[in-house]
């Protein structure tokens, strides 16, 4: 996967906004609670193509967003192995 | 020494304050006290500051604490029912700490009342007016000279001690014409003001709130309101005796009631009666030391003002029950003449047994 | 190709981040309210325009009365619904300055319609973010002016109806739209990722416009969820403004 996120789960209120809007439903809410009492979001172990959607809609500001460059200049580069140019498609 | 020029007190007072440096006036129409708005719509343009006629009082404060919050000298002017609108504006200012200046041009009242003078809002400017334990220094100018000279009195106090400053003048002594010079400048340097909201270049940054959400907060804010105002009331407080050291009656009156009553001990004094006055200019702080000190001889004080009674309660309050205190009050527009005030003395001695 | 190796940040690119004028704490607010959202979208523009060192915002008396804790730039909190005033105050004495008030709907649509529609009547120059989430929230939930109709609030209990005198959704952007003195409106709504994109859009360029000195004032209108008084999830809140709220407020750039 070319994309990576970081959650504070101590600042997550639980809202469930990231878990709705993941095009790869790569987060879920955890199953314990943070000191808050709150039952945080977490990443699981699924896609991720770094796409942000899930920071950008995050109303405590909590989730950084990271994605491999070099991964996606290879997958582009070779249109004629993956189909039409995609980010992500095949892990390496 | 400056000319001598011919104003009424409205635009005397205005003239006085573009002086003393007033960077935003704020003002909305009601008589009378018009002819403030109007001058400054001109004048302020003319110096390059800043003029607006806000939609309503309530608008007015609350552009005044906007410009006072960025370090300006702001100042807004109205008549009673204005100021009753500027009530929470004030308070705000209060729990925020800003400087300001406010002149109200007294008329009669409660509600729409009338136009003429009055001193019907004693109460309102020196007990808070709004919500909140807090106070405002309130000057009462007794001429148009007074009031010109308490303009840059009110901004340097405003900026020393982070206060509201009430000029408490009423219908008369705005619209009369009397010759006036503008000689007294600002007597103190404004201090700096790193609380001001400036924008945050090379600084951390600033919040200019009356909110205190956290356990014990306001509370603390409130005790060095306090501690503040006790700061003024040891230092502040200004008044004028006249013929008070022998006297058996001691009039108390300020503004132009204090002129009118002054006319009356002249007078009194001439038939023999030994009248005085006591005219306090800061009507908050008042001067209630100096008249607890002239209730150390037994004489009568005769309050005079025009409304039900406010002042005599601070008369009565310094003099503690030692000696009498009277009262002349003329509400809902009346004017007391000097004959009337006059009479009054003669009857408080008649009353009092004094020969 | 090989097993694949965990990356770890360090190695990869930052696609996003907070921006430091977004203060690094938690918030007052419920979880999935839209106050957050658009705190974070005014910091980031604030960030990217570079005028954090000049900006003065003034907060509301509502929910986000202490947004002073969590935008960083110099900040007032005023009395309720009189930001323009305040504003004005401010702008005019510093013409320089980069103001802006952030006002709910009962602070700018109840209380406080003299003074944005006297603001904006005078043209004064500077900026209005108005979140509107059709109810008062930080009371506990009572009828705004821009309850929707048929909506149930702590003052609607059996839903706004205009036949007992509970009157119509107010449509403040409309109403400055048509003043002379307005340069742009333009109404948003965080109800998802696009909206949210185009709601930092319409923040940045009503600031813009500021910056540029524009003759008049620039306001943007933000749809925003409070899922705690619409008594829904907060994905359900963001559904309900796509569904329902752009009804009674169209999406829409009115001016400008």
């Amino acid at each position: 996967m070319a994309g990576k996120i970081v959650i504070d789960t101590e600042r997550c209120k639980g809202c469930g906004l990231c878990v709705v809007v993941c095009p790869r439903k790569s987060i879920v809410i955890s199953k314990e609670s943070n000191k808050n009492g709150y039952f945080p979001a977490q990443k699981t172990d699924g896609d991720c193509t770094g796409c942000a959607q899930c920071a950008i809609i995050c109303p405590e500001g909590i989730i950084q967003v990271y994605r491999d460059q070099m991964e996606r200049i290879r997958i582009v580069a070779a249109p004629e192995k993956h189909g039409a140019p995609r980010l992500i498609e095949e892990k390496a | 020494m400056s000319e001598r020029i011919l104003m009424c007190g409205n635009e005397a007072l205005a003239e006085a304050a573009i002086i003393a440096g007033c960077d935003a006036y704020f003002g909305y129409p009601i008589t009378p006290q018009n002819e403030i708005t109007a001058y400054m719509s001109e004048r302020m343009p003319q110096e390059g500051r800043v003029f607006v006629q806000s939609e309503s009082e309530l608008a007015a404060i609350n552009m005044v604490f906007g410009a006072a919050a960025t370090g300006k000298r702001a100042m807004t002017s109205s008549s009673s029912p204005g100021i009753s609108l500027m009530q929470e504006g004030i308070s705000y200012l209060a729990g925020a700490e800003l400087p300001a200046v406010v002149v109200n041009v007294m008329r009669g009242g409660p509600g729409l009342g009338n136009i003429a003078p009055s001193q019907g809002d004693y109460f309102q400017a020196t007990r808070g007016g709004g919500h909140g334990d807090y106070r405002t220094i309130v000057l009462g100018p007794a001429s148009v000279q007074e009031l010109a000279d308490c303009m840059p009195l009110a901004f340097d106090l405003a900026d020393q001690y982070r206060i509201t400053v009430i000029v408490l003048a009423d219908g008369i002594l705005g619209q009369m014409m009397e010759p006036v010079t503008f000689d007294a400048k600002p007597g103190r340097n404004p201090p700096p003001k790193p609380w001001a909201l400036t924008g945050m270049k090379d600084r951390p940054q600033n919040i200019v709130r009356s909110l205190w959400l956290a356990d014990g907060a306001l509370e603390e804010l409130n005790n060095r309101l306090m501690a503040k105002y006790q700061q003024i009331q040891n230092n502040e407080v200004r008044c004028e005796q006249y013929r008070v050291e022998d006297a058996e009656v001691v009039i108390v009156a300020y503004g132009i009631v204090a002129r009118i009553a002054r006319a009356a001990v002249d007078q009194a004094r001439e038939e023999g009666i030994r009248a005085g006055m006591i005219r306090p200019i800061t009507l908050w702080p008042f001067p209630s030391e100096q008249i607890s000190r002239a209730a150390d001889t037994f004489r009568i004080f005769l309050a005079v003002e025009m409304s039900c009674g406010q002042m005599v309660e601070d008369v009565r309050l310094a003099v503690a029950g030692r000696c009498p205190v009277l009262l002349h009050g003329r509400p809902g527009g009346g004017v007391p003449t000097a004959d009337e005030v006059l009479d009054k003395i003669r009857q408080s001695t008649i009353r009092a047994g004094a020969a | 190709m090989g097993a694949r190796r965990r990356k770890s940040e360090r190695d990869m690119n930052t696609v996003f981040q907070r921006t430091p004028v977004l203060k690094d704490c938690p918030t007052h607010y419920c979880p999935g309210c839209g106050h957050g959202i658009a705190h974070r979208l005014l910091a980031e523009v604030i960030d990217e325009l570079d005028i954090q060192d000049r900006t003065i915002g003034i907060a509301p008396v509502g929910c986000a009365v202490l947004a002073y804790n969590y935008l960083d730039v110099d900040m007032v909190e005023v009395a309720h619904g009189r930001a323009p005033a305040v504003a004005t105050g401010m702008k005019r004495t510093n013409p320089d300055k980069i103001i802006f008030s952030y006002q709910g709907d009962g602070d700018l649509a109840a209380i406080g319609t003299a003074e944005i529609i006297h603001a904006a009547h005078r043209a004064e120059r500077i900026t209005v973010i108005f979140i509107n989430n059709a109810v008062f929230g930080m009371t506990g939930g009572q009828m705004a002016p821009t309850t929707m109709l048929g909506q149930v609030t702590a003052t609607t209990p059996h839903g706004r109806n205009p036949s007992n005198g509970q009157g119509y959704p107010l449509q403040i952007s409309e109403i400055l739209a048509l003043l002379p003195g307005t340069v742009y409106v333009e109404r948003c709504a965080l109800s998802g990722v696009p909206g949210i994109k185009h709601t930092k859009a319409a923040m940045k360029h009503a600031f813009q416009l500021q910056i540029d000195n524009a003759p008049g004032l620039s306001f943007v209108e933000v749809l925003s969820p409070c899922p705690t008084y619409w008594r829904m999830s907060p994905a359900k809140a963001m559904k309900w403004i796509e569904d329902q709220m752009c009804k009674a407020f169209p999406i829409a750039r009115l001016k400008g």
